[in-house]
């Protein structure tokens, strides 16, 4: 959610129960106005608050002039210093996987994990068993990313693609209207396109090069994965993710509010497809 | 803009000396233009910031053209140039197409004098105009991208009282720079063709397009005059997404005032429904004066203080859903013989969600809902269906009846009375506020241990099917209440001391072993500081029942034969009762502190924090789950509250694993006594009968041959 709209954002998507102590809110309001000032940014999100067992991350991200461009993420664990986590790499989403359960609050703190190395010796092949120590700092980087890539979604029409090639917000975006937007095909996911180029030409001859540049909803699998609902007697549509719980879309129709939050574990529900 | 077919006489485009003039001179154009546009006398208005954004819309997106346009105009109108006479025809020529939308600009009033200055120079000075110009007119380059520009100019000149004068501008009767001489003739050209020329592209730009009955022309004049209204920042940039929603336009213009929308009606409709809870109820309009007689107590709990010691621990919907929520369980209490009601929690569905409300009946309220639970045998545990081998023995081979099945149901345990155990509380669910409660029914054992066996989302609709194995005994209103009665066993907590058990001193050591069953506040209690609260978890009691493994909270014997089973023949019983000895199931205590819950491997199956940490003297303790993440429990003083919002599962580190199918069940075993003898194939049975006939047909042969020996008849 946008930080220049954290209160009406926190406000709308307190549906799902988990949000921030007016404490907290505050301090957010005036640390993340200084973190645009000091690292320049176009538009500083208020991304969610992963939930540790000794204390929980605040997680901020910082977006450039085009906004499709990569994500800054920075994390805090008091809403008022912020720290810059390093981009995720494949390779630190591939070694993060292995390490289940909740995350432990501190950035310090290093999981072990024991694996089994081929380690050559001369003619002698032997397993050995390692142990690797991944920091706490490595996986949330991953699981952020992950997130992101997953279930970070905006509502069509937010931005738009000129031809000289950067993405901007759509300052005449005025929202869905109440049909479009109970329709999974109104979402998009807010980063790099992958399945756009798999659309049949006969598909992509209806969209709008400037609009739908992005992927929707409808093909996300498993299929079911999002619960859309209208709260407020009918004055809200909140999107949740079931394949990430804790990640909430919410978007009046009509207006220019949208935004999306998670507050939750980090923890993939990788038993969705039993519990549809 | 869209592609213009190129126009015979084109009007000039800017000497590009002017252009190197822009810098200094681009303030004052912007000026200059400005008072043009307040242009009374005309009530063209419009004319020159049309005329600077124009330009602009070419597809290069470079200022430097609209800049180069303003300036020389500007110039030649500073210096009384032939530009000043541009710009009086671009303000006859607008009012006839466009229709101005007056700004109200006081500038451009001021400035308006100005203007009409100008026009009298123009008047007066034509010929030294045209000659200075002819002097230092260089050819200026064409620019085809720009056609607006173009076109307006056009049509400036086809209204315009001052034809002639423009028409004797070298810069408008440019050719194309392809032909590549320079035109400089300053002979008045003949009206007739230019005239022409701008009738013709005007007709071309008002066909009307093959969809709808608008042209190019109207829509263009729409679009600008809602970029002029609204003003935009950058509208270069917006100006694709301006088009698309101008043209939307045509096709849904709002017409009828009277009728609502259709696809606001629901929300519409909730709205009725939310407003109804505000009004008092038997009182009426809220002008009515007379308060309530009795502001007595009130079954329902101060929502709103929940709320907010909530809200300090970042928990909890927000402050007008929760006043909503009050409304809606103040209705309910209306509504319902209540005696206590507590909001519960929120539950998260899929399509929709449950807000669930906690309620007790007064004494003797209990509407029978007795429904023949019992009945259902739905529960059936296949894992241990070994009861079919039993009783073979007792088979009697000497009438051949049939055998009757010696498979018993498993006993079905019988769930729990109305305000014991996991059904001490009744609880009533909405969808949302205003909406219409609906009770949910009591939890059966059966239920319970089902539900623990499956993991499930709730889709929002009570009456919908729980498709899951082994298969749930309900729908989801069942699923949800077994859920409900989960979490409140698991995460009711309050303070060390809040509740205390009451003086009777029962036998610890009854037959059920269940121990105490009930608790009653405690009025000496002094509070626990809060930071003994998040310390120590020992602080924290649970004060529901923990439900054991059969399903219940007291433990029941199963095998306590019912009137029904006794009939049965007591043989069967004694070999039954052999190896199903069942044990008593235990579990903690009521009142027990939570440094006893067990750990989820490894993990703490309870976080505290402090609400601030900024100013721990006002915070408060707040209690959150692992083990149900969503159940938080906040206390402060003498107060404390429990809350569940969440998607209603519990949480586990592995991967949840489904009940597996039963085993297969066991073939008879085939002995000496019964051998299963596969079936003849049709092939075999062929052959068969076809032997047969061979022998018959040799039988009969010899038969025949016999009889005709004998001559006699046999019988066949």
């Amino acid at each position: 959610m946008d930080a220049d709209s954290l209160l009406l954002s926190l406000e709308l998507a307190s549906g799902s129960g988990q949000g921030l102590s007016p404490d907290r809110r505050a301090s957010l309001l005036t640390s993340l106005m200084l973190v645009k000032r000091d690292y320049r940014y176009d538009r500083v999100l208020f991304w969610g608050r992963i939930l540790g067992l000794v204390a929980d991350y605040y997680i901020a991200q910082g977006l450039s002039e085009d906004q499709l461009a990569q994500r800054k993420t920075l994390y805090s664990l008091n809403c008022t210093e912020w720290s810059l986590l390093p981009p995720a790499t494949e390779e630190m989403v591939a070694q993060s996987s292995v390490v289940k359960g909740r995350f432990m609050g501190d950035p310090s703190y290093e999981y072990e994990h024991t694996e089994l190395q081929k380690v050559n010796e001369g003619d002698k092949v032997f397993e050995e068993e390692i142990v690797v120590q991944i920091k706490e700092e490595t996986r949330l980087v991953s699981v952020i990313d992950q997130i992101d890539k997953a279930v970070a979604i905006i509502p069509r029409g937010a931005l738009f693609k000129t031809p000289f090639g950067p993405t901007h917000v759509n300052r005449t975006f005025e929202g869905l209207s109440l049909s479009e937007a109970k329709k999974l095909s109104s979402y998009f996911h807010f980063r790099e396109p992958v399945e756009l180029k798999n659309k049949t030409l006969l598909e992509k001859a209806d969209l709008d090069p400037s609009l739908d540049f992005m992927d929707s909803l409808e093909h996300d699998i498993p299929k079911g994965s999002w619960s859309i609902q209208m709260e407020r007697g009918n004055a809200l549509v909140v999107l949740r993710s079931l394949l990430w719980p804790g990640l909430t879309f919410y978007h009046a129709p009509r207006t220019k509010h949208y935004g999306y939050i998670y507050v939750g574990t980090g923890e993939k529900n990788m038993d969705l497809p039993f519990m549809l | 803009m869209g592609d213009l077919p190129p126009y015979p006489d084109r009007p000039p485009q800017q000497p590009p000396d002017r252009r190197t003039s822009q810098a200094s001179q681009r303030q004052y154009s912007r000026d200059q233009v400005q008072p043009l546009a307040a242009d009374p006398e005309e009530g063209q208005q419009i004319a020159p910031d049309a005329q600077r954004n124009a330009p602009g819309w070419s597809q290069r997106g470079s200022l430097s053209q609209q800049e180069s346009l303003l300036m020389p105009r500007a110039f030649q109108a500073e210096e009384a140039r032939i530009g000043s006479m541009e710009y009086p025809s671009m303000n006859t020529g607008f009012p006839l197409e466009f229709q101005p939308q007056p700004y109200s600009d006081e500038s451009r009033i001021q400035a308006a004098e100005v203007t009409t200055s100008l026009m009298q120079r123009l008047q007066q000075g034509q010929s030294s105009l045209f000659q200075q110009l002819d002097s230092t007119f260089p050819e200026p380059p064409v620019n085809p991208l720009d056609p607006f520009n173009l076109y307006q100019t056009d049509q400036f000149s086809e209204g315009a009282q001052h034809g002639p004068y423009i028409r004797d501008d070298p810069a408008l009767q440019f050719s194309p720079s392809e032909l590549g001489f320079p035109h400089y003739s300053a002979e008045v050209p003949e009206p007739e063709p230019l005239e022409l020329a701008v009738q013709n592209a005007k007709a071309y730009l008002l066909q009307t397009s093959i969809s709808c009955d608008l042209s190019l022309y109207e829509h263009l004049v729409n679009l600008l005059t809602k970029i002029l209204n609204q003003r935009p920042e950058d509208p270069l940039s917006v100006l694709e997404s301006l088009n698309r929603t101008t043209q939307w336009e045509w096709f849904h213009p709002k017409l009828d005032t009277l009728r609502d929308e259709p696809e606001m009606q629901p929300t519409y409709e909730m709205a009725e429904k939310q407003k109804a809870l505000f009004t008092r109820s038997g009182g009426g309009a809220e002008g009515e004066q007379e308060m309530e007689e009795e502001v007595g107590e009130t079954p329902v709990p101060n929502i709103m203080e929940t709320a907010f010691y909530f809200e300090q621990a970042g928990v909890g919907l927000s402050s007008d859903e929760s006043f909503r929520i009050f409304l809606a369980m103040k209705q309910l209490a209306e509504q319902q013989p209540i005696h206590t009601c507590r909001f519960w929690g929120k539950i998260l569905g899929m399509n929709r969600s449950y807000l669930v409300a906690e309620v007790e009946f007064r004494e003797g309220e209990e509407e029978a809902e007795e429904e023949e639970v019992e009945e259902m045998t739905e529960g059936g545990e296949v894992m241990e269906a070994h009861g079919e081998e039993e009783g073979e023995e007792d088979e009697e081979k000497t009438v051949d009846i049939i055998p009757k099945p010696v498979w018993k149901p498993p006993p079905v345990i019988p769930k729990e009375e109305s305000r014991s155990g996991a059904n001490k509380y009744l609880y009533f669910v909405c969808n949302e506020p205003g909406l219409p409660w609906t009770r949910l029914p009591h939890v059966t054992p059966a239920q319970i241990v089902n539900a623990r066996k499956i993991k499930k989302f709730f889709t929002g609709y009570l009456d919908a099917p729980v498709v899951s194995y082994p298969p749930f005994p309900g729908n989801e209103a069942n699923y949800l209440r077994a859920q409900i009665a989960r979490i409140s066993a698991a995460t009711q907590v309050s303070p060390l001391g809040f509740y205390q058990f009451s003086e009777e001193e029962g036998d610890e050591e009854e037959e059920g072993g269940a121990g105490r069953d009930s608790y009653e506040e405690n009025p000496d209690f002094e509070g626990i500081p809060v930071l003994e609260l998040v310390d120590s978890m020992a602080n924290w009691v649970h004060h529901t029942q923990h439900i054991l493994p059969q399903g219940r909270c007291t433990w029941v014997n199963p095998l306590q034969k019912t009137e029904e089973e006794e009939d049965l023949g007591e043989e069967e019983e004694k070999a039954d009762e052999g190896p199903e000895e069942v044990e008593q199931e235990v579990g903690p205590p009521l009142l027990t502190p939570l440094s006893e819950d067990a750990e989820i491997m490894h993990l703490a199956p309870w976080t505290t924090r402090l609400s601030c940490s900024l100013c721990p003297q006002y915070s408060v303790a707040v209690v959150r789950s692992n083990l149900w993440p969503g159940a938080y429990a906040y206390a402060s003083g003498k107060k404390f509250e429990n809350i569940y919002i969440g998607w209603g599962h519990k949480y586990s580190p592995e991967n949840f694993n489904p009940a597996l199918p039963a085993p297969i069940q066991q073939e008879y075993p085939s002995g000496p006594e019964i051998m299963e003898m596969s079936d003849p194939t049709v092939e075999e049975e062929q052959a068969l009968k076809a032997a047969q006939e061979q022998a018959l047909g040799a039988t009969e042969e010899e038969e025949e041959g016999e009889e005709e020996e004998e001559g006699e008849e046999t019988d066949d």
